[in-house]
Parts: C-alpha cells; sequence; structure tokens
C-alpha cells in the first residue's frame, strides 16, 4: 500500500480525534458537534442523514438544518461515532464548523422579537386610532387615546430600545447616524400625545410613533437576516486551515492535539493531504508542497529533510517528519492576520450612505422644527400650540423613507446577487464596491482556477489510458487526481504499488513495471518539460499528460467588460514572473509578479493616497493583507479561510464574470439609493410645509409616512428586475 | 358600551398571537425555515415507540 500509512496513525483515528477537539460538552455527559455539510439540498437527504445517524451507537440525537446545511449531532461516550464516515458513505462531504461559533446570533432573535412586539401594537394602536378619526365621541376618544398609550409605552421601551441604544452610542462618541433623528422623533410624538392625552386634546400621535418603529423594523430585520445568511454560506466553504495536528513524543508515541499546543522543539507528523499547521523544519521524509495559497506560486515545490515549510502549506505526496519551528501565534499565518488588522484602518473608516445622509438631514429637521415653534410662539403667542405644531414637524419629518431606502435597496440588490452565488458581507460592501475605479487581480487561484488542468493527453491505446488512471487514483497529487478523472475507476490487479513522493506511482501489472510521474523519474532520461507526466511500461513512454493552471471560464470576458466599463485592471501576483507575463500577455494587462504580501497592501495604501479607489481580488493568504487595505475586496469560494474571512464579496461560481455583474448590481443599487433619497427629500419638500403651516393631524401624518415608506420599498425592489441578469 | 367587552377580547387575542410567536421563536421553530418546509415529504419509516405501525404501512 501508499507507504505513508505506516508510520501515520490510522485515518480513522485521527478523524474521530479532530471530531472530538472540535465538540463541546452540553452536560449529562453528552457531547454535541455542529458539522457543516454543503450537499444537502432536498428532503431525502434530510432523512438520509438523520436514519442513518441516530442509528449509530451512543449518537442521542441528530438533527439536519436544511438552511444552513449543517447537521447536529450529540453522542454519549468517550470516544465519538464514526460520524464523518457514516456521511461520507452516503456520500456526503462533511467538516466539522468552528466551536467558537457555535454560538447563535442573538441580534437576529432580538430583532424578530422587537419585530413581532412593534406589529402587535401598530395594528391595536391603528385600530383605535381609525376610530378616532371617524369621529368617536370625546369620552370614547379619550379611552381609546389612554388604551394606545398603555400599548404604546412598552413597546417603545422593548422595540424601540434597538434604536435608541445605536443612537445613544453615536451620540456619545460625538457623533450622529440615522437613529438619532429617528429617536427624537419618535420619543417627542409619544411625549406630546401624552400630554394631549391628559389635557384631553384632540390629537394624539401614538399609532405614528409605533407604525414608525415597526417599519423601520422590518428594514433593519430583513438587512440582519441577509447578512446572516450570506455570512452562514461564506462558513459553510470547505475549511483549509489546520485544527490540529499529530505530535510525536519523545518515546515515539503519536497524539494528536489542537493547534494551540503545539511548541518550538516539538516532532510533528504531516501526512500526505494534510496542511502545515505551523512553520516547520523538515527532518526526514520526501513529498511536494503546494504553497499557492501562501505565495501565490503555481507549481508545487519539492521538499525534502533540510527544507523550511510555512504553516499552510499543503502536503501532497508522502509523509513527513518535521520539527515546529514555531507556536501557532507566531507562523505566518498569524503574522498574515497582524498584518490585516494593521490594514483594517482603511474600509472601517468608511462612513455609509444613511449616517452621511443624517449628518447632515438631523439639524436641518431639528433647526426647522425650532424655527417653526419660535414661529408661532412669536406669533400667535400661545406656547401650547406652537408645541403641537413644531411636534407635527419632527413626526412628519421622522426619517421612515430614509430609514428604510437604504437598507431596502442593499436586501433586494444582495438577494439577486445571492440568486447569482455571490455573497455579500454586508450593505456598505455595495456602496464601496459602486465607487471603484482600479481592480487588481491576484493570478493563482483567482485569475486562474485553483486546480490544475488537463490540457493535453496522447496515449498509444485504451489500455494504457485505464492503466494511467488507476495508477493515478492511488495518489491524492493535484495531477494525478486529474489524471485519475480522465476515466470511470476501474480496479486493475497491481502488484506492489507504491508512491515515491516528489516523483510519482509506480506498480507492476501482469510482469510489467508501470510508473506514473516526474518523465525524468518513469522513464529514466531527461525530457527538459519538467510538468510533463507520463506513463512508462518498463521504462518506455506510452502516455503523456500535460497540465497548465487554466484561466478561469470567462476570464476573458469578464476583463474585457471590466476594461470597455472604464475600470483600470491589473494583475498583482506572488508568483514567478514568467507565468505572470504569459497571463499578461494573453490579456492584455498590466503586471506586477514576485509581489510580497506586505508589498501587495502597500501598492493598494499608495494607490489610496492618490485618490484612487481599488477592488481587490484574491484568494490566497497572501492576498489578505491586500483585501483589507482595498476600499473593497473579492475572494473565490475557493480561497484560503482567511481570504474569505476578509473579502466584502465571496463569489462560489468558478467563473470570473461574478466580478462585473457584482459591480454592475452595486451600480444599480447606488443608483436606486440616489432615487429613494430623492424621493424621502421631494416628499419632505411637500410635507412640512404643510407641517409649519399647522395643518397635520394624526391621520395626514400616518397617510404620509406609510405612503412614502411605500413608495421607497417599492422603488428599491425594481432591482429584481432590469437588465444584466445571468 | 359593548366595546367594554369587545376591546379586551381584540386585545387579548392580539396578546395571544405575540405570546404563541414569541414561544415559537423561543423554542427554536424559526432555525430552519427551509427544512421545515420540505421535512413533511419524509416518509415516516420508522413506527414511533408508543403505537405500532399499522400493517401494510411497513418498509425496510
Amino acid at each position: 500500500m501508499v507507504s505513508g500509512m505506516l508510520t501515520a496513525r490510522s485515518p480513522l483515528d485521527l478523524k474521530a480525534a479532530e471530531l472530538d477537539l472540535a465538540s463541546a460538552a452540553v452536560g449529562a455527559g453528552e457531547r454535541q458537534i455542529e458539522l457543516v455539510v454543503p450537499e444537502i439540498h432536498c428532503a431525502g437527504c434530510i432523512a438520509r442523514i438523520e436514519r442513518a445517524l441516530t442509528t449509530l451507537p451512543d449518537v442521542t440525537e441528530a438533527r439536519v438544518n436544511l438552511s444552513t446545511r449543517r447537521v447536529r449531532v450529540r453522542w454519549r461516550s468517550a470516544t465519538p461515532p464514526p460520524v464523518l464516515e457514516t456521511l461520507a458513505g452516503l456520500g456526503f462531504s462533511a467538516h466539522a464548523a468552528d466551536v467558537d461559533r457555535l454560538a447563535a446570533d442573538p441580534a437576529r432573535s432580538e430583532l424578530l422579537r422587537a419585530l413581532a412586539v412593534a406589529g402587535f401594537a401598530a395594528i391595536n394602536i391603528m385600530l383605535l386610532s381609525v376610530s378616532v378619526w371617524s369621529g368617536a365621541d370625546v369620552e370614547t376618544r379619550q379611552i381609546f387615546h389612554w388604551l394606545s398609550a398603555l400599548i404604546a409605552l412598552p413597546t417603545l421601551v422593548y422595540s424601540g430600545r434597538v434604536f435608541f441604544r445605536s443612537a445613544w452610542q453615536a451620540l456619545r462618541r460625538g457623533r450622529t447616524n440615522m437613529d438619532v433623528p429617528i429617536s427624537i422623533g419618535v420619543i417627542t410624538a409619544f411625549a406630546l400625545s401624552l400630554y394631549e392625552t391628559i389635557t384631553h386634546g384632540p390629537h394624539a400621535y401614538f399609532d405614528a410613533a409605533v407604525t414608525l418603529l415597526f417599519f423601520l423594523l422590518i428594514g433593519r430585520t430583513l438587512d440582519q437576516l441577509m447578512r446572516e445568511r450570506a455570512r452562514s454560506a461564506v462558513q459553510g466553504l470547505a475549511r483549509l486551515a489546520a485544527r490540529g495536528a499529530t505530535i510525536i513524543t519523545a518515546d515515539g508515541e503519536h497524539i494528536y492535539r489542537p493547534i494551540a499546543a503545539i511548541r518550538p522543539g516539538m516532532r510533528l507528523l504531516i501526512a500526505a493531504g494534510e496542511r502545515a499547521p505551523v512553520n516547520a523544519h523538515v527532518l526526514s521524509g520526501a513529498s511536494d508542497a503546494d504553497v499557492s495559497l501562501l505565495t501565490g506560486e503555481s507549481a508545487s515545490i519539492k521538499i525534502g529533510p533540510g527544507d523550511d515549510l510555512f504553516a499552510g502549506a499543503l502536503n501532497l505526496s508522502g509523509p513527513l517528519t518535521v520539527e515546529a519551528t514555531s507556536s501557532a501565534e507566531d507562523s505566518f499565518l498569524a503574522e498574515m492576520m497582524r498584518m490585516m488588522e494593521a490594514a483594517e484602518a482603511g474600509p472601517s473608516l468608511y462612513r455609509c450612505i444613511a449616517d452621511r445622509a443624517a449628518l447632515l438631514y438631523a439639524p436641518v429637521v431639528h433647526l426647522t422644527a425650532l424655527a417653526t415653534l419660535i414661529g408661532w410662539w412669536s406669533l400667535g403667542g400661545d406656547f401650547h400650540h406652537a408645541v403641537t405644531v413644531a411636534v407635527a414637524v419632527l413626526i412628519i419629518t421622522c426619517p421612515c423613507a430614509l430609514g428604510l431606502a437604504v437598507p431596502m435597496v442593499h436586501v433586494a440588490a444582495a438577494r439577486r446577487l445571492f440568486a447569482q452565488g455571490i455573497m455579500v458581507k454586508d450593505g456598505a460592501a455595495l456602496e464601496r464596491l459602486a465607487e471603484i475605479d482600479t481592480i487588481l487581480f491576484d493570478k493563482t487561484g483567482t485569475l486562474t482556477l485553483p486546480e490544475p488542468v488537463l490540457v493535453s493527453r496522447h496515449v498509444s491505446d485504451a489500455k494504457a489510458s485505464q492503466i494511467a488512471a488507476a495508477l493515478a487514483a492511488h495518489s491524492i497529487h493535484p495531477y494525478a487526481r486529474a489524471i485519475a478523472r480522465t476515466e470511470p475507476r476501474v480496479a486493475l490487479p497491481f502488484e506492489t504499488i507504491k508512491e515515491q513522493a516528489g516523483a510519482g506511482v509506480q506498480a507492476r501489472l501482469d510482469g510489467a513495471l508501470y510508473r506514473l510521474g516526474r518523465s525524468a523519474w518513469a522513464s529514466g532520461a531527461a525530457d527538459g518539460d519538467e510538468d510533463a507526466v507520463v506513463l512508462t511500461r518498463d521504462g518506455a513512454v506510452i502516455a503523456r499528460f500535460a497540465f497548465n493552471a487554466a484561466l478561469r471560464p470567462d476570464a476573458g470576458a469578464a476583463i474585457q467588460q471590466l476594461k470597455f466599463d472604464g475600470y483600470t485592471v491589473e494583475i498583482i501576483s506572488g508568483d514567478h514572473v514568467a507565468p505572470v507575463e504569459n497571463l499578461a500577455r494573453t490579456l492584455d494587462l498590466a503586471a506586477q509578479a514576485r509581489v510580497t504580501p506586505g508589498d501587495k497592501a502597500d501598492y493598494i495604501a499608495r494607490r489610496t493616497a492618490s485618490g484612487g479607489k481599488v477592488l481587490m481580488v484574491g484568494d490566497g493568504l497572501n492576498d489578505g493583507p491586500a483585501l483589507m487595505a482595498a476600499h473593497v475586496s473579492m475572494a473565490p469560494a475557493s480561497a484560503a479561510d482567511v481570504g474569505r474571512n476578509a473579502a466584502d464579496f465571496v463569489f462560489l461560481r468558478e467563473g470570473l464574470m461574478a466580478v462585473p455583474e457584482a459591480i454592475h448590481t452595486a451600480r444599480r443599487a447606488a443608483q436606486l439609493v440616489h432615487q429613494n433619497m430623492g424621493l424621502a427629500i421631494l416628499y419632505n419638500i411637500i410635507a412640512v410645509p404643510i407641517a409649519i403651516a399647522g395643518y397635520v393631524t394624526p391621520l395626514i401624518a400616518a397617510i404620509a409616512m406609510s405612503g412614502s415608506s411605500i413608495l421607497v420599498v417599492a422603488n428599491a425592489l425594481r432591482i429584481g428586475g432590469g437588465k444584466g441578469a445571468a | 358600551m359593548s366595546f367594554f367587552f369587545l376591546i379586551p377580547i381584540a386585545l387579548l387575542m392580539g396578546l395571544a398571537g405575540l405570546v404563541a410567536f414569541l414561544w415559537a421563536l423561543k423554542s427554536g421553530q424559526y432555525e430552519d425555515l427551509d427544512g421545515a418546509a420540505v421535512r413533511i415529504l419524509i416518509e415516516d419509516e420508522t413506527p414511533t415507540r408508543d403505537e405500532p405501525a399499522p400493517p401494510g404501512n411497513t418498509r425496510s
């Protein structure tokens, strides 16, 4: 068998140890784990998974969540049951969700509860108000006003705190946001209505205050649900970083421990297919390493004793015994994280358009109300009437339409992008994407596909092709996997199959020695083409395969589109000069090669300093700081964890058309937001003079506010149609 | 003055709806809306513990 199996623990033990690390105790001797299973998509999947898992010994509960594509499993034993193996047997690949992300986000249920309470209150108060408006006698009106006040007060306290809290936080820091005028409007409306009710006045605005909260909470809740959905979709993608590592103790024992427990000087075993958990120095073994996520280099590199391995490098062909040279906190990965934190200052300074509008809006509205108060008081001298009119101005200008205008457009745009396989982290990212003028692409894994593609295949006969595929199935090297996919899997009676790390696979069949791998090793003669893979029978070449890092589908069309739209497009890569220049020539783009992660971020910082707004599209660990430094960032689903979490947008499809499509939708959203702002201003231009003149009754206020809200929501939904749909 | 009865009744009914929603939210019924929609399609193959499955309706 493959030589690596002799020294490593059996993969079964390893998976159990990993599950144990990822699980959490839930009391009563039970442990629980959440598994991400991206392929769950129907009732059949739910039934198969739950049935298979609950019949396992020790499993007390298995519950599939179709919305989040997750499975929650509880068991009652010291060692975890074979959950992953059972799922694999059913044809589902799964990985453990992070323990620290297990806790559900409390923001969603808080918003939903606040929304439910506000909805209940709005409906009941509106019912009472309609009776008052249709002409209730004084006594009935008084009872109805008191009932409304009774319902409105707890609602304001419970549902309103979402806005009050945010407004207070902004005020305390000496800033203002949209929640400040909202809070002032709602509170003054309630206070005036209460005063009117106590003094037996005819007009009370309880309905306005509570309906306003209800409408605005709808916008907030949809916004929150959108962000949550995008986040769980991004987290559901395959996990790339190592969670633990196999440590070799002084007496030769192998134990699986969490990464945090690794100290410099410890000896570790890295099996083929695992990523190096920390920076390490190779003691023994020979293999290839894929460092494309670290440096952007597309070709794998040979690794042998004495070489250094960075954390995150993927060990491709043979087991390696290494000595850790850093702990997890000092590894390459942690260094990238620190650089990203330093770079983060850029986008966090961005203030979303609603807050910028509030900056103008709040003083104008509040000054108008104050001027109305002073005007009426000095003219008529009736202070009570002056206050009533001034508060009516505040209520009618309360930015319901503004508060709803922006989130509704963002939610509609995010839904549209979601349907196209593009996740948006939040609404502000959409605003920033609409502003960019420069687009920088990473090369490896972004412009090109993460896996090498078989570009040419010369086989002498069908038998050779079959043997090549069957031999290739014994290796996990990306080249071998691509060859194995060329033929349906058949088991040939090979003898003495052996993987020669860094070279290829060899086996005996019907007395002949077959070798599949690097040409120099397989045929015994130097070939010149380092990237070619050949199959030899007793040293004679009978098949030849050539590989290339293939462009993503539509890469050419996407770049053309972006250039046509007037963006400056460049390549910035950590790979060697030759492959970068090749690609740059194909796509007709300016390019920089061998750029370090720090220099990428610096380059973006320089462009930003000279007034540019940069979109960075990248996938690797080495792109992390650049993704953070850029005005807005995008990453493919195949990106490293760090890159995916740093990016504002993540696209799930293979094609690169996602980039121009996302920009198109973002620009359309920006257009609609501006239209909505215009509508809100137009509404105010009409409504404010009526309010200042003192003609606004609670009925008029309710009609005006509901009308303007429906108008901006309807306008926001227009983004769902329109041209440019994929 | 019939609304002395009708209004409390209307309010209590609304309140009952609100309480029912909050309870459903708390007991996790809004955790997986997509799943709830398709679970109706899953056939019960194992009989519940208390009552034996009706004859002719068992598959294995």
